[in-house]
């Protein structure tokens, strides 16, 4: 109960840090002193105080949008495993559950988008429907993998299975995946080399450019939907990379902690060494980790 | 073969009789011809009178000599249009139209240019087709039909803080068939303020004719004003010009690279030379006190003097900028990722970049070697010269490399000259009054390329016409060119590799 508790505080509250620290990250490879690590809160405090302006040529849809962004979202965050300690909701299956509300979620940005009828927005739409195509493969060569490693059909199961005693066994199988799952945690989260998340320059957005026409308080939950995002697959990805365990509950969620900054921390460094890829490049390196997650699949069947 | 025009020197002022007047044919045929071996067009313009208008065009040659050409022509209501001969004459034909009324026969793309009023009375061409008056951006567009082509407008208004600008492109999925773009959202008439000048706030307003040119301009504006003016401006005065020149080179080109840097996402260099720019505009600052020159040239000299306290000063800053910038470029051509970016991106050809008489960093860029700081020296480049840089790939990477290696020469001339000053004579003459009935044409070589100033002055002394060129009006087309068949998430890389003027182009 008490983890459950601590697990709900932390996907409430955490995920905007991750984008602070990122932005420090950043900052400081730039040689600036960076904004500070909780502007995004404060930046998500001052969207919900200002007002919305709906376009009249839209409908329903491009409000349910974010919403329904943010309650899959959300939901997912209910399925993962953070650190060592059970998700409050598992049930054999449930890995098909995840990978499935993001697929909504995304579904109902990209429907929002349309909605608009901006042909930015259309281009967007379009950049993501077939960049996430592309992306899913992956998670789902990642989950075969992970559950023939544990036996588990539930992500609890399968993800809190990993340790250092399975990268000792499987190491080769498991670096694949990490892999491959590291260039998925790019992509669909919006970073560089997959998409800018600073940029102003709307040709060049695939997922700013989805949400240019929602403002005020659909903003912040478009936001904090992101930063929600890429702390649940970061999450994820943090099983694979960082499999820290002690047994001692506490430590176990301080752990956590410090992992999941790491990680945000190791984003940050991936940002500032590197330009955005060509577009056209997006699909390739999509592929290839496809790729890298089929074969670590195979590693574990043979 | 001066192909009826009278030749003559950069900077230089004759009487307007000497200007020879053609029939029509014999104009048009020498412009052909002049085109066809080489010549470059620089500036073509209209003056309207009663029955229609007559025609001045200013040619380079390619001789080497520095050699200027002018001619004219009195035409009536329309005259032969060239543009389909001659690209580089189909903005220069348009924009006749639009502020003479005279139609340019058989042009094959006739649109407005800045959506002005005529300097003339009388209805423009295109006053009616909208029926609110001429409203900037409203125009038939180029369109490509097809079911799976789509039509993309970005602008006026951007997301960035940048100046307006309406782009449209004809797209096929991600891939741009064509861009058309349309200008005159920041036209603020400045060539119908100027006719009757000079008057005292000419100066301020050739300072503004591009903010980021400042000297730039006003260097052409004072080269005509002290040859119209019969004035020289002292030794010391020309080198600090000189000096103002490169380091607004300096300035943009480096605000350049870090906007391409930042256009790619990689931030080191972009947030670096954002720092740098700002240390070369504090040198121009320690100059005048203005950080974009302004203030600085004055005809006859320059306003402020620039005594050995600053020169040590100057050039102590400098080459720390030097080293700054030196580390914050060198991290683009070590970062793979950053060139696989650049390289065959927005690619205009050589043959494309001269049949549309690009100018400056972009043609360069593209392997054509023209730059009026040695094809037609000024100033203090009638002495020292700076060596021209060309690149040959044509694409955002050699505007990205030419711009750095422009850096370079850039920097090496400002440290030679500021350690070089020379001494005594006062730094600003005392202007005359303008001769009447002269022609004068200055060109200079801002960081965009090259800039034309034409003055004529009338019986009275006044200028009945005071016609400026910016590069960004013969380069404005090779963007359109550069996005050919390329990704539209590409136009924004492209966009800051040309990094072209809109209220230069607006005036």
């Amino acid at each position: 109960m008490t983890n459950s508790i601590i697990h709900i505080l932390l996907a409430l509250t955490m995920p905007p840090l991750l984008l602070g620290v990122i932005g420090k990250t950043k900052a400081a490879f730039a040689g600036r002193v960076g904004a500070p690590f909780l502007q995004p809160y404060y930046d998500i405090i001052r969207l919900l105080r200002k007002g919305s302006v709906f376009s009249t040529t839209t409908s329903w849809v491009f409000r349910a949008g974010p919403i329904v962004a943010l309650a899959t979202t959300a939901v997912a965050a209910l399925l993962i495993p953070f650190g060592a300690h059970q998700s409050p909701i598992s049930f054999d299956g449930d890995m098909i559950l995840y990978a499935y509300l993001f697929a909504l979620g995304r579904f109902f940005t990209m429907a929002a988008a349309l909605d608009t009828g901006s042909s930015f927005e259309g281009m967007g739409s379009a950049r993501e429907a077939t960049f996430s195509c592309l992306a899913e493969p992956t998670l789902f060569f990642a989950l075969i993998t992970l559950s023939r490693l544990s036996g588990s059909y539930s992500l609890s199961g399968m993800l809190i299975n990993i340790s250092f005693g399975v990268w000792l066994n499987t190491g080769a199988a498991l670096l694949l995946l990490v892999c491959g799952m590291f260039i998925v945690l790019l992509a669909e989260n919006c970073r560089i080399p997959f998409d800018d998340p600073n940029t102003h320059l709307e040709l060049t957005m695939i997922h700013e450019v989805m949400v240019l026409d929602h403002s005020g308080p659909a903003l912040a939950i478009i936001q904090y939907g992101a930063a929600l995002k890429l702390f649940v697959l970061g999450a994820f990805f943090v099983h694979l990379a960082l499999p820290y365990a002690t047994g001692n509950s506490l430590i176990d969620w301080g752990l956590f902690v410090i992992s999941m900054l790491e990680l945000a921390v190791v984003i940050g460094m991936v940002e500032s060494a590197m330009a955005r890829l060509r577009l056209v490049r997006v699909p390739q390196l999509l592929v290839a980790a496809a790729i890298l997650a089929a074969f670590s699949t195979l590693l574990v069947i043979r | 073969m001066s192909y009826g025009m009278k030749t003559f020197y950069n900077g230089t002022s004759f009487d307007r009789g000497e200007i020879p007047s053609h029939d029509n044919d014999t104009f048009f045929q020498a412009l052909l011809d002049a085109i066809s071996a080489g010549w470059r067009v620089c500036s073509y313009f209209g003056i309207p009178h009663a029955a229609g208008a007559t025609l001045y065009c200013i040619m380079s040659a390619r001789d080497g000599n520095g050699t200027l050409g002018i001619s004219s022509t009195s035409v009536g209501r329309s005259f032969p249009s060239l543009a389909a001969a001659c690209p580089q004459l189909h903005l220069f034909e348009r924009e006749i139209a639009e502020q003479c009324l005279v139609r340019p026969e058989g042009h094959p793309w006739f649109k407005p240019v800045r959506f002005q009023k005529p300097l003339c009375a009388g209805e423009g061409f295109w006053s009616d087709s909208d029926g609110g008056g001429l409203l900037p951006g409203v125009m038939d567009f180029y369109r490509v039909e097809g079911d799976e082509v789509h039509e993309v407008a970005v602008g006026p208004v951007h997301a960035g803080i940048i100046e307006p600008g309406h782009f449209r492109f004809q797209c096929h999925g991600e891939e741009v068939f064509h861009l058309e773009i349309a200008h005159g959202f920041q036209h603020r008439g400045i060539e119908r303020a100027l006719i009757g000048g000079p008057a005292p706030r000419t100066m301020h307003q050739m300072e503004t004719i591009a903010g980021d040119t400042t000297i730039g301009h006003g260097q052409a504006y004072c080269m005509n004003m002290e040859t119209l003016g019969g004035v020289f401006a002292p030794p010391r005065a020309e080198t600090v010009r000189g000096i103002a020149l490169e380091l607004e080179r300096l300035a943009n080109h480096t605000g350049d690279l870090g906007a391409i840097a930042g256009d790619v996402g990689y931030l080191p260099t972009s947030s670096f030379c954002g720092r740098i720019r700002g240390d070369f505009l504090n040198m121009t600052a320690l100059l005048c006190g203005s950080r974009f020159g302004r203030g600085l040239l004055r005809p006859g000299g320059i306003g402020y003097d620039c005594d050995a306290a600053i020169a040590d000063e100057l050039y102590t800053k400098l080459q720390a900028a030097r080293k700054d910038l030196t580390g914050a470029v060198q991290l683009l051509w070590d970062t793979p990722s950053v060139m696989a970016r650049l390289e065959e991106t927005g690619t205009v050809t050589k043959v494309d970049a001269r049949e549309i008489g690009m100018v400056g960093p972009a043609a360069r860029a593209c392997g054509l070697n023209r730059d009026v700081r040695r094809d037609h020296p000024f100033g203090i480049f009638r002495m020292s010269q700076i060596p021209v840089v060309t690149a040959t790939t044509c694409d955002v990477a050699a505007r990205t490399l030419l711009r750095w290696l422009e850096a370079e020469r850039s920097l090496d001339f400002i440290a030679e000259q500021v350690r070089h000053l020379p001494r005594g004579g006062g730094y600003r003459n005392p202007t005359k009054s303008i001769a009447p009935d002269r022609c004068a044409v200055s060109l200079t070589e801002g960081w965009r390329g090259e800039i034309c100033h034409v003055a004529l002055t009338d019986a009275q002394g006044r200028f009945e016409r005071y016609k400026i060129v910016d590069p960004s009006f013969h380069n404005w087309n090779g963007l359109g060119l550069a996005l050919r068949n390329q990704q539209i998430s590409d136009f924004p890389l492209c966009n800051k590799s040309f990094n072209l003027s809109y209220c230069g182009f607006d005036l």
